[in-house]
Formats: C-alpha cells, sequence, structure tokens
C-alpha cells in the first residue's frame, strides 16, 4: 500500500485537493488517507494520471545504438508516461504478429512503462501491401501506421482503414506529400531561402491531409464499421483548419501535435544545429499559434511526442545528411506545463487531458480520472523548476533542443498499477 | 570578426577594411618575388568535403603568398556518406596545429557547424546554397576597379538565384556597399525574398541601365530535376551581345565560374573586353589573402 499525502489531484475533469490518496491492489483506494507502508508527501505537489504517448520511436529492434526498450521505456517512465505506443518503423519494420508479441513480451519483462506496439499498416513500411490486421490486433498492435514514411497510395490507405475498422484499430498518418516536400529539410520561406537550405512547404502537410480526408471519406461509404484515421505530429495552420472542419463535419478523425511544434518555430535553424531537424518541420510562428488553438478548441486530442532519438555523430552531421527526429519522451509534460500552462495561462485540466484522456481516446481506452476504484497508473508532479541536463537522460539520445531550459513540474514518482516505476528522492 | 562564414555581423567599415588590404595584396602579386612573411608561422587548412579545384588553389595560392603553411584535406563525399565525420576530420587537423581552416561542403552551415568544434579561426569557401563570401569580396573588388564606387549602382544577378550561394552573397555584399542589387532569373529559380536584393523574373529589367552584369553558372542538376528547360532557359535567360545592349555602355559583365559557354551566356562574350572573368581570378587571390591577413594577424592588433 502506497499513501500519497496531501497532494492536490489533476486529470481531465479538473483540479481538486489537496487529498490523501490511498493506493494498492494496483487501484486507487480512497481519497481520504489510511494505513500504508510507504508515504509520500505530496504536499505543494500535483497528482495526475499517468500519461499515454501516441507516438515513440523505441528503435528496437535493429537500431538499438540509438535506443532500445529498456532505454526508451526508462525515459518513459521519468516523463511520466505509463503507457507508450511504439512506431514500428524499426530494422525490420514491426509487421508481423510474432514481432508484436515479442515487444509486448519484453517490456512486460522491463517492468516499466507498458508498451502498445504500433504495427506496420503495409508488409515493411513500403506502401505495397496491407498486413494481417487481425492477426497483429490479437498480438496487442493498438494501431496500424507505416510513420517513418507517407502513404503516398491513397488506394492502399483507403483499403487499410477498411480492414482496420472492423477491429477498431485506428490508421495513423504521417500526412506529408512525399513529392511536394521532396528533400526539403527546413519549414519553406524566406528563411529557408536565406539560409540556404532546400525546404519542405507547409502546403505539403496540407495537400495530403486534405487527400487523406478525401481517403477517409470513400472508406466512411463503404465500410459497416467506422474507419478512424489519426493524423501524426500536426505542424502547419492550414492543417489545423482542415482537421477541424472534418471534425465538425463529423468525420472520424483525430490528430495530435508535439512539444518540439508547440514550443519551437523554424528560427532554432538559423544556428545550423541538425538537432532541430525533423519531419514535418518546424514551422513559423503563426503555425504554432495555430496548433496552440487547435489544442484549446479540441481540433487537436493528444500530445505526442514523436520521441525519434538519434546519436549524437547521426547529429554532428551537416543539415542535408543528418536524420530527421527529435528526442522529447523525458522532457515533454515539464515543458509544456512551463511553457504553455506557467507562462501562457493555458488551463491545466485541459493540458492533463492531452497527455491523457486525449490519447486514450484515440486507442478507444476509457478515460483515467483520480477517483475511488480507478486505475492507481499515476503521476507526481513537482512544482519546483529545475533545468533539462540532456547528460542525465536515460534515453540514449542525450542531447536536447530544450537543453539548459529552466522548466516546472517534473514528474517525481511514477506508478504503473500501483507499482513504483520511477521516484525520485 | 572572428571567422568569416557569411556577411552577418560584418560592418561595412570591416568589410571596407578587408578590400584595402586586398588592394595592398594585389600590389605585393605584382611584384617579381611574390611572397611576404606575413603569415609565417601559422597553418592554413584548405578542407574541401566537396571538390573544387579551383577554389582551393586560390586559397591555398594566398596562404603561400603570405608564408603560411598548408595542408590540404580533401573528402569525398561519399565518405561522408559513409560515416566518416566532419568532427573528426577537423578535430584531427586541430590536434596537428592548424590556425585556419577554409571549409567547403555541399551541404548549408557546415562551416557554423565547424566554429562550434575547432578553436581555430573558419573561414567559408562556399557551403552548399548558402553562402560564399570570398567569391562576394573578390567580385566586390573586380567591380570596385571598374566602377570606383558601388554607391548606387545597379548590379545584376542572372540565372538560378534560389540555388547560387554567389548570389546569396553578391546580393549581401553590394548592397551592403551601396549598390542596388538585382536578381533575375526563372520564376521557378527565384528564391521568395532575398536580403539585399529585387528579384524580377525579366531579365530586361535586371539589365535595363544595369552598372555592371553577372551571369551564374547554370547546373545540370537543376535540368536533370526537370524544373527548367534548356532551350527555354537560353531563349529567355541567356546573356547575348544584344541583352547587354540594355545595360549601360561598357557595362562589364562578371561570372564566378566554371561558364558553361552558350548556355548563361554567349560564348563569344566572355572572350570581349567587357568580361571580367579573368580579372575575377585574379583578384581571387589577393582578396583570399586579406581575409586571412584579417582573420589570423588583423584582429590581433
Amino acid at each position: 500500500m502506497i499513501l500519497i499525502k496531501n497532494v492536490n489531484l489533476v486529470d481531465a475533469k479538473g483540479v481538486r485537493g489537496p487529498a490523501d490518496v490511498l493506493i494498492g491492489e494496483g487501484r486507487i483506494l480512497s481519497l481520504e488517507g489510511g494505513e500504508a507502508s510507504l508515504v509520500v508527501d505530496g504536499s505543494g505537489k500535483l497528482l495526475a494520471p499517468g500519461f499515454l504517448d501516441l507516438h515513440a520511436h523505441l528503435r528496437e529492434p535493429g537500431e538499438e545504438v540509438k535506443e532500445d526498450l529498456a532505454s526508451g521505456l526508462m525515459a518513459a517512465v521519468r516523463g511520466g508516461y505509463t503507457d507508450v505506443v511504439s512506431m514500428p518503423n524499426t530494422r525490420p519494420p514491426v509487421d508481423t504478429p510474432e514481432a508484436v508479441r515479442a515487444l509486448k513480451a519484453k517490456a512486460l519483462r522491463l517492468g516499466l512503462a507498458r508498451l502498445h506496439p504500433g504495427a506496420a499498416l503495409t508488409v515493411g513500411q513500403e506502401g505495397e501491401r496491407l498486413t494481417q490486421a487481425g492477426g497483429l490486433k490479437e498480438a496487442g498492435a493498438v494501431l496500424l501506421t507505416d510513420d517513418g514514411r507517407t502513404n503516398e497510395d491513397a488506394f492502399i490507405l483507403a483499403a487499410g482503414l477498411l480492414q482496420a475498422a472492423p477491429l477498431g484499430l485506428p490508421v495513423a498518418v504521417h500526412a506529408e506529400d512525399a513529392s511536394l516536400r521532396r528533400n526539403g529539410v527546413m519549414n519553406d520561406g524566406p528563411l529557408a531561402h536565406r539560409l540556404g537550405l532546400p525546404g519542405n512547404p507547409p502546403e505539403a502537410e496540407a495537400a495530403r491531409i486534405a487527400r487523406d480526408l478525401e481517403v477517409l471519406r470513400y472508406a466512411l461509404r463503404r465500410s459497416k464499421a467506422t474507419p478512424r484515421l489519426h493524423v501524426q505530429h500536426l505542424s502547419t495552420r492550414r492543417g489545423v483548419e482542415l482537421i477541424r472542419e472534418a471534425r465538425r463535419a463529423g468525420l472520424p478523425v483525430t490528430a495530435e501535435a508535439t512539444p518540439h511544434h508547440l514550443t519551437l518555430t523554424e528560427e532554432a535553424l538559423k544556428g545550423f544545429d541538425p538537432i532541430f531537424k525533423v519531419a514535418p518541420p518546424l514551422r513559423a510562428e503563426e503555425d504554432r499559434e495555430a496548433l496552440l488553438e487547435g489544442l484549446l478548441d479540441g481540433t487537436l486530442t493528444a500530445i505526442a511526442t514523436d520521441h525519434a532519438p538519434h546519436t549524437q555523430a547521426e547529429k554532428e552531421r551537416d543539415l542535408l545528411r543528418a536524420p530527421f527526429g527529435i528526442p522529447s519522451l523525458e522532457v515533454a509534460f515539464p515543458l509544456l506545463y512551463t511553457e504553455l500552462h506557467l507562462k501562457r495561462g493555458f488551463p491545466l485540466p485541459r493540458l492533463v487531458a492531452l497527455f491523457t484522456d486525449g490519447p486514450r481516446e484515440v486507442l478507444g481506452l476509457k478515460p483515467l480520472h483520480l477517483e475511488e476504484g480507478a486505475e492507481a497508473s499515476l503521476v507526481l508532479l513537482d512544482p519546483k523548476e529545475a533545468p533539462v541536463e540532456p547528460a542525465r537522460f536515460a534515453s540514449k539520445a542525450r542531447y536536447s533542443p530544450w537543453a539548459g531550459w529552466v522548466l516546472a513540474g517534473w514528474p517525481v514518482l511514477t506508478l504503473v498499477e500501483g507499482r513504483v516505476v520511477h521516484r525520485v528522492e | 570578426m572572428r571567422h568569416l562564414l557569411d556577411f552577418e555581423g560584418w560592418s561595412r567599415a570591416d568589410l571596407e577594411s578587408v578590400l584595402d588590404t586586398a588592394r595592398v595584396m594585389r600590389e605585393v602579386l605584382e611584384r617579381p618575388v611574390k611572397k611576404v612573411p606575413a603569415l609565417q608561422g601559422f597553418t592554413v587548412a584548405t578542407v574541401f568535403f566537396e571538390p573544387s579545384t579551383r577554389t582551393r588553389t586560390s586559397f591555398e595560392l594566398a596562404a603561400r603568398r603570405m608564408s603560411a603553411d598548408v595542408v590540404s584535406f580533401a573528402a569525398q563525399s561519399s565518405s561522408l556518406q559513409k560515416g566518416e565525420s566532419y568532427k573528426d576530420t577537423l578535430l584531427t587537423l586541430e590536434a596537428m596545429g592548424v590556425d585556419a581552416y577554409v571549409i567547403r561542403a555541399d551541404a548549408a552551415g557546415v562551416p557554423h557547424q565547424a566554429t562550434r568544434w575547432v578553436k581555430g579561426v573558419v573561414v567559408n569557401g562556399g557551403d552548399g546554397q548558402r553562402a560564399h563570401p570570398t567569391q562576394a569580396l573578390l567580385d566586390a573588388y573586380t567591380l570596385l576597379e571598374a566602377l570606383g564606387s558601388l554607391e548606387g549602382k545597379k548590379i545584376a544577378i542572372v540565372g538560378d538565384i534560389l540555388h547560387s550561394r554567389v548570389a546569396r552573397s553578391g546580393a549581401e555584399l553590394f548592397s551592403l556597399l551601396g549598390a542596388e542589387v538585382w536578381c533575375a532569373g526563372p520564376p521557378s529559380l527565384l528564391p521568395q525574398s532575398l536580403p539585399g536584393a529585387r528579384l524580377t523574373p525579366s531579365l530586361e529589367e535586371a539589365l535595363e541601365e544595369a552598372d555592371a552584369v553577372m551571369a551564374l553558372r547554370l547546373q545540370k542538376e537543376r535540368m536533370e530535376a526537370g524544373l527548367i528547360n534548356l532551350e527555354d532557359y537560353i531563349a529567355r535567360y541567356q546573356i547575348t551581345e544584344r541583352r547587354l545592349g540594355l545595360a549601360k555602355p561598357q557595362a562589364p559583365l562578371l561570372h564566378p565560374g566554371p561558364m558553361n559557354r552558350d548556355v548563361e551566356l554567349e560564348g563569344t562574350l566572355a572572350d570581349s573586353p567587357r568580361s571580367l572573368v579573368n580579372r575575377q581570378v585574379q583578384n581571387g587571390v589577393a582578396v583570399r589573402m586579406a581575409v586571412l591577413y584579417h582573420l589570423l594577424v588583423g584582429r590581433e592588433r
């Protein structure tokens, strides 16, 4: 039994407290205290439901030099995540039930955050032949995606949505028109032209989202079950508008935004540091503002990290050759708690919802609130400020665009079904 | 300034001082004994991750004319693909006691990245589509010789502006020195904006009453990528004797080399008295001497 005393509670429903949260048998037994073997002082801290990340590249199998399940899931619990959806663009890609089972079994043995594998939509993520959705779902896959690549064949995507629909699996898309983005490495516009770097135009994202929404309409018309489309890492103002319009029209589409698109802009590229090279690229300030509006008005359902670790050496190549990706599992919540809630007054329950009920909804999971009887997957957050220190990351990617940023809201205790998986003394 | 990466942070006075030094170096190069001890004891490395015999030779000659020791490192971009790192290459040279690095790369920003790894002076020898500051300086020097001053002068730069580090650095520098810079090229090869320049798809508008004209090399890649049609480019954008008639009489013609004769300019024009192409090459050595001197010695004065 664990007792977290005198702690304020926050979940999607609101902020309340203080309460004395008694945890046992993997559940919240009481909000009014009781006998426990471990007593944690929660004074001044916030207790929230454990976070769920819809989008993490954990690199196992095949690219363990960048990250593996042990380092990635440790990074997750340090970031307050109790549940992580891994992307299937590994080597080889996760495209069989056996591969999904192997990942799940290994993650279970680690006993850190719970792993929910995303599986490939097409064999080898090559965009040509669909994978066996039923078997993947049975093995434990929670969504299908060719993320890491784009879905150039619209008909294959439609067929994928159709086959996933009766299984209740969402299909997640990296929405960029590959023929329009070409070899772009940063947001296309005056700054890219000044820096002499090939641009990836915002229109490449908008064009692909528009197409995918039509593909979804087509699948919806053809299907008895509801096909669900999830648009990953939205980065543009126009993309937000398209999703907003589609959701208002009742289309079964959800979307996520990343910590980096919410806190950084293309200006970061001025120093020519490939740490800031990411796909889709960091955009203009107006895009960032549009994403924030989308978070507030419900256009965006979730904040997802797109945690994409690479080696230091890979990120010390030049901007044309360095790989795309930013690691953020360990900083995502404190970053947004500080930059959005503390500095801009973004409502805290909504922010927490974007880390909990929002992503849960995308996967078809029930909301998780801090109530008697609820599953005790929880995170305790400390309002004390501390700088981002990449050298101390659990992730193998020990660099960060936010290195040195002073943030509050660091997770100091993470519980998965009542079990302590991370604790800062 | 500690490095020459581009012209950001450089004042007009700084740049004029470099150009003044280049004038002195030009005199040195006219002497029977073309060597001074100005950089004796210094080691200059040319680190070319992208091959360029002309620029490398020019820099190496510039360093040798000032008695510096010169080491030359040429990596193929293929070895970079294999994972050989810029950082390790530079740190190896640093360990050998190099004082200045002239860096050329096919990717924008590599010289900037280099300043984070080495203690020595970094000179940008051309980075991708980004900047080629010593080319701009030698062009400015050549223009100053021909025109006396750039104040209020109209300079037309013609060609693939979007992908040209020469156009970018030229526009930045010439405008800083008071010129009115016009960049003309096919619409798909024009950037959305370019600091220091007015952009136009009309060759005529750029050439009209121009005091000097610079033609850029048309890269084969652009045609291979299907971005332009060669015949169409020649028909609409080639600098010809007749089109040059729109510019002021005797307006000089520059080209950063190597030329595609009869593509970006009429072949015979290159050999006409209006062409300053060879003068540009001569001035290149003097300007690079001035840059190395300014960064290695000048800043310690």
